[in-house]
């Protein structure tokens, strides 16, 4: 077989404000057919600038300056616009990261499936929606006969994205890109889609660009691996001896933060005994409240919680879970239905109104967003001084000098203090927010997905932070994350919440190993893994075969995971609710079945992935 | 004047040569030239007026521009440039003063009702829409024949007319910004409302909302032309521009600069004022970054 794709020093200049720069500088690879390479990097990277550059694409703004890049017998830079237009979408195909922004919610599944191959004369309506029909088998979607007749908000993000590859397949084009496909979705819904990308792209014989920050999934997708940093080759190898021994140091700093909870640890001896916030019973929700006081949307069900002195608890759960809206409870931000904080002793107001200034100072919140959580407008001395000069009538020289000890703390460089924050990069600018929380000088700080809108490397560094100031400051954290190993990086207790139910709860050590509630087994094993072969192994997924369910009883507070659990049992399940039950390791579970029940499932199910994470 | 006939073909050289960002710079300058030219104009244009406002100085109705009446002269036959000269002042700074209060209070009542309780937004916003429903050119129609013209009924009318829309526009972007995680981290600090408001959300709508007082002053001055064209504005021997317009609609058959001069220069003064208040907001913007 002979190279099909063929990239050879390929520079693309970007025209900003100072003249041109140039964001990829001589990149060279190529591919054979029926070969999958992965372009991984951070952000600013170019990973996906090369990516478009094989549509013969750049975006505006951008230019392709010169380079070879060999598309079978197209080369994509020398053809003129019109003749692209033959191609893209025809030859070589895309497959965006959002499928949500990508479909035109007014027009059926079907129709933008087949819109394209239409326009470029692939056969006719018939014989390509007979064609589409197949691809969705193809990609496990379910009632293939009937779902392209849907709208795209009538089926989950999962499907969308699946949908999307059928888009890009029905051509039958040399080449597929896929930029970040699955970055968007949660755990549980990636595996399913990655492992309907890899049949799919497997059967079908198809030569892929799959564009990735995540090495984990890289792995098991990609036969050969580009790294790149800074719109140069770093590394570039097939992908086991890659995994294996990466020659690059950068390689290797990125291997290391994949997985933080490898590299760091939470400090001991650091939680006391006394608890600092206590949650009971609480309720809460969004929409009109009823009579009797209840959110028509509830969020929140029935949520106990406790957090000692200087201890941090990590609240795990995919979208929709309820994290956030915890976070935003005890911020204050959203008043509870029902139930009640306690925090050091005293009562903690629903709302902002009912708190008092001290109250407000000792629980202070970090967003997921360092872009939104900063003003535009103020520079980071002024961010930081405003609850300085707040809660401690800070003035003048005291001042200055406490915003540079704040800067030293969260390793920022002082000079940074008169800049903006559209001036700093994304790792600094969660740096300046976590400062902002610290200069209260709080005993408890709500982290919402701190580390999630950054970059690995930089979301390791950031974690790692968060874990120094914790033994340095003895403060306590809420952790919010929906990626349990930062959560086990960090925290000394963890929390499982499933559609607003507290479903585990445990120590760091009982999250080890089984027994599990189901979906916490679901959800660490949902996590890839750092070897080839990892996808194809695991056992647990959410599109086998669950046990048969009769109807549901009318009974209140049965187990909401009721439509996903591979363990439940027919007439028990689904007519009584579950009770709390404290299993072997320790963490109490809200689930029917006992500890040797759901050992003995789990070591079944997961008897060959388990030594990765013992 | 002059400096007004040479400026626009400059702009447009720029314009030709493709170069945006200095085509916009150029604009820009252009702009805060008018303005400057107007706001002088308004200052000392009563001084420097060679005739007195209201004197018949020449025989000759609609005359042409010549060394005696640079400008020309009127339907009565006044000197046409004293007669802009002291009534550049009458829609200059009523216009702005409008503007400005319009402006003001829109905004300040749209930061109120974002940060108060869901009552008073309620009652805020409703009160809004209900003047926003009333046309402005009725709502002064009304307003002059109950109360008789006077220059602060004009300004009243004129707030009246145009806070609602800038109420509109400015809540509906502090809504936008009220639900950004930095407000809410101000509000979990334990922030008072003024602070939100005024700190918080105020300096990140700034752009747009003088940008809407850039139109809304455009608008102000039609406003004002076109009450005084009806006769019920700034009242003779005063005159602004608007009425300078009407009074001398009998030269408009003969191409008169009585009547040219005038329109001219409300058209100037409005366009001198956005092309300056879009500069002010794209470098405010470049500043921070952009949105």
């Amino acid at each position: 077989m002979s190279e099909l794709i063929r990239v050879e020093d390929l520079r693309v200049v970007a025209c900003g404000e100072r003249g041109e720069v140039e964001i990829v500088k001589g990149v060279s690879f190529s591919l054979e057919k029926g070969e999958v390479l992965a372009l991984i990097g951070e952000s600013g990277s170019g990973k996906t600038t090369i990516a478009l550059a094989l549509l013969g694409y750049a975006r505006s703004g951008c230019r392709l300056a010169g380079g070879v890049v060999q598309i079978g017998e197209h080369d994509m830079l020398a053809l003129r616009e019109s003749e692209l237009q033959g191609l893209r979408g025809n030859r070589v195909s895309y497959i965006a990261q959002s499928a949500a922004a990508a479909f035109n919610p007014a027009k059926k599944l079907i129709d933008q499936v087949v819109e394209g191959a239409l326009i470029h004369g692939l056969g006719s309506r018939s014989v390509l929606e007979a064609k589409a029909i197949e691809l969705f088998r193809d990609l496990a979607l379910p009632d293939t006969e009937r779902i392209g007749q849907r709208y795209p908000h009538q089926v989950s993000g999962g499907q969308l994205q699946r949908v999307m590859a059928a888009m890009a397949l029905i051509s039958d084009p040399l080449l597929v890109v896929l930029d970040e496909p699955t970055t968007a979705l949660d755990v549980t819904t990636q595996i399913d889609v990655l492992r309907a990308f890899k049949r799919v792209v497997r059967e079908r014989g198809a030569t892929a660009v799959y564009v990735s920050h995540d090495l984990a999934v890289v792995a098991q997708m990609a036969d050969q691996i580009v790294v790149l940093n800074g719109g140069q080759i770093f590394e570039q190898s097939a992908t086991a001896p890659l995994l294996k021994g990466p020659a690059h140091a950068y390689t290797r700093s990125l291997l290391a933060a994949a997985r933080p909870d490898t590299t760091i640890r939470p400090p001991c001896g650091v939680a006391g005994d006394a608890p600092l916030l206590t949650i009971e019973g609480l309720t809460a929700g969004y929409g009109n409240k009823n009579p009797q006081g209840m959110p028509s949307i509830r969020v929140l069900e029935d949520i106990d919680l406790t957090v000692r002195r200087g201890q941090a608890i990590g609240v795990i759960g995919e979208s929709g879970s309820g994290k956030s809206t915890l976070a935003r409870v005890v911020a204050g931000l959203l008043s509870p239905a029902l139930g009640g904080l306690t925090f050091d002793g005293q009562p903690l107001g629903g709302s902002l109104s009912e708190r008092t200034d001290e109250q407000f100072r000792r629980i202070q919140m970090v967003f997921q967003n360092a872009d939104t959580a900063l003003n535009p407008m103020h520079s980071v001395g002024n961010i930081l001084s405003r609850p300085l000069k707040m809660y401690f009538g800070l003035k003048g020289a005291a001042l200055r000098e406490r915003i540079d000890e704040l800067l030293d703390l969260v390793r920022l460089p002082r000079e940074l203090a008169e800049r903006r924050p559209s001036e700093l990069s994304g790792g600094q600018k969660q740096r300046v927010n976590l400062a902002r929380a610290l200069a209260a000088k709080p005993d408890l700080i709500l982290c919402d997905e701190v580390t999630s809108a950054l970059d690995t490397v930089v979301g390791a560094a950031i974690l790692e932070l968060l874990r120094d100031l914790r033994q340095q400051l003895g403060v306590s954290y809420l952790f919010i994350s929906h990626d349990i190993s930062t959560v086990r990086a960090l925290c000394d207790d963890i929390v499982v919440m499933y559609s607003g139910h507290k479903v585990q709860e445990g120590t760091r050590q009982s999250f080890a190993q089984p027994p599990f509630h189901p979906y916490t087994d679901l959800l660490i094993h949902s996590v890839p893994e750092l070897r080839q072969g990892w996808l194809e192994s695991c056992g647990t997924t959410t599109c086998g075969t669950l046990p048969s369910l009769g109807a549901q009883a009318p009974v209140a507070g049965l187990c909401t995971f009721l439509n996903r659990c591979p363990v439940r049992v027919d007439g028990l399940c689904n007519h009584t609710a579950p009770p709390r039950r404290i299993i072997d390791g320790g963490s109490e579970v809200l689930c029917h079945h006992d500890s040797a029940e759901l050992l003995k499932n789990q070591q079944d199910a997961n008897s060959m992935t388990m030594g990765a994470y013992a | 004047m002059n400096n007004l006939i040479v400026k626009p073909p400059t702009a447009a050289v720029a314009l030709a040569l493709g170069k945006d960002a200095h085509a916009t710079s150029w604009l820009g300058l252009v702009g805060a030239a008018m303005c400057v030219f107007w706001l002088l104009v308004a200052i000392f244009g009563p001084w420097l007026a060679p005739h007195p406002v209201g004197e018949v100085v020449s025989d000759n109705v609609f005359d042409s521009l010549s060394i005696a009446y640079p400008l020309g002269t009127d339907y009565l036959g006044r000197d046409m440039l004293s007669r802009v000269l002291v009534g550049a002042q009458f829609t200059v700074g009523l216009a702005l003063v409008a503007a400005v209060l319009a402006s003001g209070l829109g905004t300040s009542c749209a930061l109120l009702s974002v940060v108060s309780p869901k009552w008073l937004d309620e009652l805020i916003s409703r009160l809004m829409d209900a003047f926003i429903s009333i046309p402005s050119k009725m709502l002064a129609l009304i307003m002059v024949s109950a109360f008789g013209s006077s220059v602060t009924l004009l300004v009243c009318t004129a707030v009246l007319s145009y806070s609602p829309g800038a109420f509109r526009i400015a809540r509906s972007m502090a809504v936008n910004i009220e639900a950004l995680e930095y407000v809410q981290v101000a509000r979990t600090r334990g922030e008072r409302r003024l602070y939100i408001a005024c700190v918080e959300i105020l300096p990140n709508m700034l752009n747009p909302v003088l940008a809407d007082l850039g139109l809304r002053f455009g608008f102000i001055v039609l406003l004002l032309s076109g009450m005084s064209f009806l006769g019920l504005g700034v009242q003779p021997p005063d005159a602004d521009l608007g009425s300078l317009v009407r009074e001398n609609i009998g030269g408009l058959n003969q191409g008169a600069p009585a009547i040219v001069i005038p329109a001219l220069a409300i058209g100037t003064l409005t366009i001198g004022v956005n092309l300056f208040i879009d500069r002010l907001s794209s470098r405010r913007s470049r500043r921070t970054g952009g949105h």
